[in-house]
């Protein structure tokens, strides 16, 4: 049979090197050397915002490059890998989320981040967000949401309010809207922050808590579509007169109904964490099914394994 | 093959029993009874015995009950189909009677469990009738509470009887089978069998003993095409995959579910189909081949996804294992109507490979090699099974799992620098650097979706759209060149050449040694390679007047099916025709000629 029909060549087109600077003495990246292509976003996009926090995350962590996978689907913010120098993949429309999971799940020592718009998370891929919350994978998700479809230019998105005039709802939206932190709750995500573009520091702290917790973190960002909705986000903005009220200290955040009250409240509510449980992870789960499984085998090569399977069929 | 009732051969040495070469058997009853276990067990002591086998069975689509059959073909000799006709029938209900005594062969043997069927009297003269009161005898055998549960082991005794089986060797399946279970579980299986075993048959009855199989060197694994592509794939190396559960591929995940962990590898189980393609995608990204599957419907579901592999030129193996019909179909059938979607399915020009297993065995190594075309060739490989393969058992000659088991753990050597969709890359072929690697110029990649510059970065030139729709073009062409060209069963000029693919391969070969045997010039040749072809069929073809292509699809709006319509679009041969049918059935060697024959003689009369 043709087994060595198919020999694999060795890489062809690299040169393995042995870098200069040794591994242990590298240092954290600049800004400069973590941004890639300029972002095609419109000028005031509050995503502009999303990833100047997200390069100050990598420089303040001293993550490097490669070590960080950025994942997204489709959508403006979507758009987010390309603006990053690090591995990176701009999967299809709604399925980021599965395909950071195959990431995540088969490599431990990567921190895998998605980002995603409304349209994205919660209406093409609405079934893998609740999945992947439910499933406890280990990444952070950051959702930018706009309440709008930007890059198709003024649909009615899943977050869009009731009476927003958009092209497919001349009339003003019908349907009602998702509330992202309550699905994010009740479908299972372990960690629920909700943010503002309009202010980076709250933005860094909630990408830093994400990061850190061990499990599928949801950070809900607005940021808003200056072209296409346009002063949507100004109740939440001290700026624009509005209020930025934080999460109370008081609040409970492994209180899951509690939780569930503060995103019931009326806009611009409260930003912060909401909501955060230590879960054992997806990723825990499998670990601990293989070691189980292979304490039973130890010491066989792969071969034998599949030998002693064989050995059951005759 | 067998062509009277159990030829018998000069019986030697054993007085009471006449020596045969092979026997087709045929048990039919309803889906609990347990008929596929004794099957099973027939299966695997033919390959503890040297013998071939091979079996066929269809399932009701039903959740629980409903007519089930299940065919065993035990041969001395080759055996390459399950068989046209059965020597032997046993019908555990009138129904399985009524339906079943049409598959016999004149003079076939039919077993019945006179408890429940009353036998026809107009057939009485067709067949040798057996009324047995199995179910009766099998509550007598066990006592009391387990019902006619257990009746499968009893006429697995008869059987056994019946073709003078070895009996410890299927003493020791059946504890086999229930190890782990309560001890009087297994004993009361015992008894079932030894009761039907010593069920005292009238002394007109003739026992049968098979020729001696041929000794083969190697050990034999008996096992049905699903498993042999589960264990093909971790051979190959993969250790993770996604799924979600449809008949006839859910065998497969539930088997790496189990399996993987012990190689320190996964199989999740997600919420739809969608979802499984884009994990095994992801996993793919972070270094090492996985793999998804599905049947028909699925498939459907996960071309968006193909399309972004193919795009992004990821490698992935996604297993198809065909049923009938479109939409939900013809579930638990067989059919190679997904052949199309398969090659082609999908929107803009997605070049990707497709390959399809001969058989049992051949799913072990096919897998292997679909690993290894998806890894050299950084592209998505669907190997196109089916619901036959797949639930057929084979004995085969055990693989040297020392030689073929492969590690393919990704390399994070760090690189000077890199260039994924590098356009001056041998024969167009990219090359990805997992997540993880460092790149010393501080360039990373990005894996995308949309057309894309050599770094992966999007780019809306018209030229370099061009350029890297022509590289994902041109690295199937490479593969095409390295194909081995397909070897002609039976002699490289006649006149009908038989063309076929995947799980067909059995009775086409039976159907030319058939036509052999009559003096017709007629040969086979056999496609494993679907997509990308090998070169130089065009070659083959001109040793025959006609080419035939026999597949289990619809002859289509134009009259060719689905590799007969892709081969007449390669090829542009007029001498290119389908012989097809659709009834959800495997193939049988009789149709294969009369079809063949018949279409040979309305185009010898200048029709089509």
């Amino acid at each position: 049979m043709s087994t060595t029909l198919f020999q694999i060549p060795p890489r062809q087109n690299t040169i393995a090197i042995t870098p200069s600077i040794p591994e242990a003495e590298r240092k954290g990246l600049t800004k400069k050397e973590i941004a890639a292509d300029h972002p095609t976003w419109c000028p005031g996009c509050g995503d502009f915002s999303v990833l100047a926090l997200y390069f100050k995350l990598i420089e303040k962590r001293k993550i490097l490059h490669e070590k960080i996978t950025t994942i997204a689907g489709i959508g403006c913010s979507s758009r987010f890998p390309y603006f990053v120098q690090a591995h990176g993949a701009h999967f299809i429309h709604g399925r980021a989320l599965s395909f950071a999971s195959g990431v995540s799940l088969s490599r431990p020592d990567l921190h895998v981040f998605a980002f995603s718009g409304d349209g994205d998370a919660f209406s093409i891929g609405g079934n893998h967000f609740n999945h992947t919350a439910r499933k406890n994978v280990k990444m952070t998700l950051v959702v930018m949401d706009n309440w709008v479809y930007g890059l198709t230019k003024k649909q009615t998105s899943p977050t869009s309010p009731q009476g927003f005039k958009s092209k497919t709802d001349q009339w003003g939206a019908k349907d009602r809207p998702i509330n992202p932190m309550k699905q994010a709750i009740s479908a299972g995500a372990t960690f629920v922050a909700r943010t503002t573009h309009t202010n980076p520091n709250h933005v860094l702290q909630m990408m830093e808590a994400a990061m850190d917790h061990d499990g599928f973190s949801f950070i809900e960002c607005l940021s808003e579509c200056v072209e296409f909705y346009e002063g949507s986000f100004d109740a939440s903005n001290p700026r624009k007169g509005g209020k930025f009220e934080l999460v109370p200290e008081a609040h409970d955040v492994s209180n899951e109904l509690a939780a569930y009250a503060l995103a019931g409240e009326d806009f611009p509510g409260k930003f912060g964490i909401f909501y955060k449980s230590n879960r054992p992870t997806k990723n825990a789960q499998e670990a601990e099914i293989i070691n189980d499984i292979r304490s039973k085998n130890q010491g066989l090569k792969d071969w034998q394994i599949l030998q002693k399977s064989f050995d059951r069929m005759k | 093959m067998s062509d009277t009732v159990l030829a018998t051969q000069a019986a030697s040495g054993h007085p009471e029993a006449s020596r045969i070469a092979e026997a087709v058997i045929r048990i039919a009853g309803n889906s609990q009874d347990g008929i596929q276990a004794i099957g099973g067990f027939l299966a695997r002591l033919a390959g503890r015995s040297e013998q071939e086998v091979m079996t066929f069975m269809t399932i009701p689509s039903t959740i629980s009950g409903g007519p089930s059959i299940f065919q065993v073909r035990i041969g001395s000799g080759e055996v390459l189909s399950s068989g046209d006709e059965a020597d032997v029938l046993l019908a555990f209900y009138q129904h399985s009677y009524d339906e079943h005594t049409g598959s016999l062969k004149k003079g076939g043997i039919v077993i019945y469990d006179s408890d429940h069927v009353e036998p026809n009297p107009e057939l009485q003269p067709a067949y040798r009738h057996l009324g047995i009161p199995i179910s009766s005898r099998t509550v007598e055998a066990i006592g009391g509470t387990g019902k006619d549960k257990g009746k499968n082991i009893f006429v697995l005794g008869l059987v056994a009887k019946m073709f003078d089986l070895n009996v410890p060797k299927l003493e020791k399946l059946v504890s086999e089978r229930f190890t782990g279970k309560d001890a009087s579980i297994t004993q009361n299986a015992l008894n079932a069998f030894h009761a039907g075993y010593s069920f005292q048959l009238d002394s007109a009855w003739q026992t049968f003993r098979f020729v001696e199989g041929q000794k083969r060197g190697a050990q034999q694994v008996v096992m049905n095409g699903n498993e042999a592509l589960g264990f093909g794939l971790i051979a190959a190396g993969v250790r993770f995959g996604a799924g979600y559960p449809i008949t006839p591929w859910s065998d497969i995940m539930e088997l790496l579910r189990r399996e993987l962990p012990k190689y320190g590898g996964a199989f999740i189980q997600c919420e739809d189909e969608i979802a499984s393609i884009s994990m095994a995608i992801g996993a793919s990204y972070a270094g090492r081949v996985a793999v998804t599957g599905s049947s028909g419907p699925g498939i459907s579901l996960k071309t968006e996804a193909l399309g972004w592999a193919v795009m992004a030129e990821m490698p992935l193996v996604i297993i198809d294992v065909q049923r009938g019909g479109p939409s939900t179909g013809m579930p638990t059938n067989v059919e190679q109507s997904d052949l199309n979607i398969a090659c082609f399915g999908g929107h803009g020009d997605s070049p990707r490979v497709v390959v399809a297993p001969a058989n049992v065995e051949d799913c072990f190594y096919t897998a292997i090699d679909a690993v290894n075309i998806a890894r050299k060739y950084s592209v998505p490989v669907v190997v196109l099974t089916d619901q036959a393969i797949a639930t057929r058992i084979e004995a085969f000659e055990q693989p040297d799992l020392e030689k073929v088991a492969q590690d393919i753990s990704p390399d994070f050597t760090p690189v000077s620098d890199f260039k994924p969709y590098d356009l001056q890359a041998p024969d167009g072929v990219t090359r990805h650097l997992p997540p993880g690697t460092r790149i010393a110029s501080g360039k990373y990649p990005v894996v995308t979706g949309l057309e894309h510059d050599e770094l992966g970065h999007p780019t809306g030139s018209p030229k370099m759209h061009m350029q890297m729709t022509a590289k994902r073009r041109m690295k199937l062409q490479a593969l095409s060149n390295e194909l081995p060209l397909p070897k002609v069963f039976g002699p490289s000029e006649g006149q009908i050449l038989l063309v076929g693919w995947g799980s067909t391969q059995g009775p086409i070969r039976e159907a030319v040694e058939k036509a052999r045997a009559q003096r017709l010039a007629i040969s086979a040749l056999h496609l494993k390679h679907i997509h990308p072809l090998p070169n130089g069929l065009d070659k083959v073809f001109s040793g025959f007047r006609h080419v035939f292509v026999v597949e289990m699809n619809d002859g289509g709006l134009y009259g060719h099916g689905q590799l007969a319509m892709i081969l007449r679009a390669r090829f542009a041969d007029s001498k290119i025709h389908g012989v097809n049918k659709t009834d959800g059935l495997t193939w049988k060697v009789r149709e294969i000629l009369d079809q063949s024959q018949a279409l040979a003689a309305r185009l010898a009369k200048g029709g089509a």
